[in-house]
């Protein structure tokens, strides 16, 4: 019992300690090749400038990031709505699929890029036209993969509920929806990535300076003054976010999921 | 012994027909009426339409041509049987996401019932079939015969008249599926229910029916209908009893009729 629960204690020390360790080194192997080939801080500053700069920009960084942040949150929670009311829509009805699935499929495969120079002209402001752009990439995953979800319900269980006399809604409510559960958390973290990495391309391209600016046009504006500790500020800025809504993602998932689904089960054996 | 007294009928089909779209006919002139007390058994080789029929007894899917009828349940306004009739399906079918409580709600639940009128109706269910214990488990934490008693104290729940099982114990081992049966043996001798069974096995069907209708197949049809069993206690001795070998004789004699008539075509 109680070597049990001390290997139990040292595997999470393990699993805390190596991604720490790994970090570190890295930095360390970042520190050295910097000061052992003397590369000049314009080109590669070395983590303790990048330090440096974080605090002394934070002024300037801090309103970028929550700008950024709120973009992506803010597009995330749309997509979300929309698609999954969009999908219960398609899967009522065959021929409202073969409308609209067509345009959803169109709007995907077209490259964000390609488009933000159009939304930026059609939209009222810059900050609509990046929530336009996060939005149109995080959407498909989750409309994609809920779709999917709701198709895959199981023809017994169909059966059982028609059985039972369930109507329309409590089908989908006590069936369809929780059996798209586990297809819904899959969209949910590939548009939760997809939506920083949107709200960062529109905002390269919209090139928005002034207060309302986000991290990606202070990377653009870093670059152009040669400001490379800044610019590794806000990239750091950005990383944390994305980690900071993998983990978000990732822990509604265990959270919904852990107390049925294969996925989130350890193995007994 | 005197011979049971007909009692009244829970469901009749009256020369039913189901054709598929694919133009597979599953079933031609059947006519069947399933009594309270009854214990029926439909027995014949795959696709003979058993399983079809049971479907179509339950209200799931439309006959081709001719009639069912379940002369002593309310009808709802889908043309189906309201409440008193139950489906055991060959998996448990349970969901994964609910509690095993849970699972065996679902029935009520869709007739709108809330969860706490329900409660004591739930663990009567569950005592039935010995799993009051684990009302609080999920499904993956039961073997395959403890999901298969979650589906059948599901199905008892709604305390019908008639339950039908499509080969519930199909998948399970020989012991496990022996102790369900002789489970579903008591249930019926004290709950007065009836009970239509679809199996594959003569022993099966010759150990727990009062009838047993034999059907072949392409396209499915009734080929005997006969009762067994008649006045005879099933106690611990009837799996070695004389009158056990001869219901078992007369089954797979009937059996290979029916399929000795299949080859012939």
């Amino acid at each position: 019992m109680e070597n049990g629960e001390r290997s139990e204690q040292m595997d999470r020390l393990i699993r805390i300690a190596i991604p720490v360790g790994v970090v570190l080194a890295l930095l360390l192997v970042w520190y050295l090749i910097v000061h052992v080939e003397n590369i000049p801080p314009y080109i590669l500053p070395d983590p303790i400038a990048v330090a440096i700069a974080l605090v002394k920009d934070w002024p300037t960084l801090w309103p970028a990031f929550v700008v950024t942040t709120k973009i992506t949150f803010m597009s995330l929670g749309l997509a979300l709505l929309g698609g999954t009311v969009f999908a219960i829509l398609l899967v009522q009805a065959r021929w409202l699929e073969l409308i609209f699935y067509p345009i959803a499929v169109v709007l995907q495969v077209t490259p964000i890029v390609a488009i933000a120079p159009l939304i930026l002209i059609y939209a009222p402001t810059t900050q609509s036209a990046l929530l336009i752009c996060a939005y149109l990439v995080a959407f498909f995953p989750i409309l994609s993969n809920l779709v999917q979800g709701l198709k895959s319900v199981d023809h017994n269980h169909l059966n059982l509920f028609e059985l039972y006399g369930a109507n329309r809604f409590q089908t989908l409510w006590h069936l369809k929806l929780p059996t798209a559960l586990p297809y819904f958390m899959t969209g949910l973290k590939i548009g939760g990535g997809l939506s920083l990495i949107a709200a960062v391309v529109a905002e390269f391209s919209a090139g928005s300076s002034g207060v309302g600016s986000g991290l990606a046009f202070r990377i653009l504006e870093a670059q152009f003054r040669l400001n490379i500790p800044r610019l590794f500020a806000a990239l750091i800025m950005l990383s944390a976010l994305g980690i900071a809504i993998f983990a978000l993602t990732s822990f509604l998932s265990w959270l919904l999921l852990h107390r049925w689904h294969e996925s989130s089960l350890k193995r007994e054996n | 012994m005197t011979p049971p007294q007909p009692t009244r009928p829970l469901m009749t089909m009256a020369s039913v027909s189901k054709t598929f779209s694919n133009g597979t006919a599953a079933l031609a002139d059947v006519s069947l009426t399933v009594r309270a007390g009854e214990f029926v058994s439909l027995l014949g080789p795959s696709g003979c339409g058993k399983s079809t029929a049971l479907r179509l007894m339950a209200g799931l899917g439309g006959v081709s041509s001719g009639n069912i009828d379940w002369p002593a349940s309310r009808i709802t306004s889908h043309g189906r049987p309201d409440g008193d009739i139950s489906f055991v399906f060959q998996e448990p079918t349970l969901l994964p996401w609910r509690t095993v409580a849970e699972n065996v709600y679902l029935p009520l639940q869709l007739q709108g019932i809330s969860r706490k009128e329900a409660q004591s109706r739930i663990e009567e269910a569950l005592s039935t079939v010995f799993l009051a214990d684990f009302a609080k488990s999920y499904p993956r934490e039961l073997s395959g015969g403890m999901k298969m008693r979650v589906s059948i104290a599901r199905a008892l729940v709604t305390r019908p008249k008639l339950l039908l099982m499509d080969e519930p114990f199909a998948a399970l081992d020989e012991i496990t599926r022996q102790k369900l049966n002789d489970e579903v043996l008591e249930l019926w001798k004290s709950n007065g229910l009836a009970v239509v069974f679809v199996t594959h096995s003569v022993f099966e069907s010759a150990y727990l029916s009062s009838r047993i209708v034999v059907m072949k197949a392409r396209p499915g049809r009734i080929h005997e209908d006969f009762p067994v069993n008649v006045g005879i206690e099933r106690d611990a001795d009837f799996r070695i009893s004389e009158s056990y070998r001869l219901a078992c004789e007369r089954v797979s004699h009937s059996l290979a009729a029916a399929m000795g008539n299949e080859g012939a075509h």
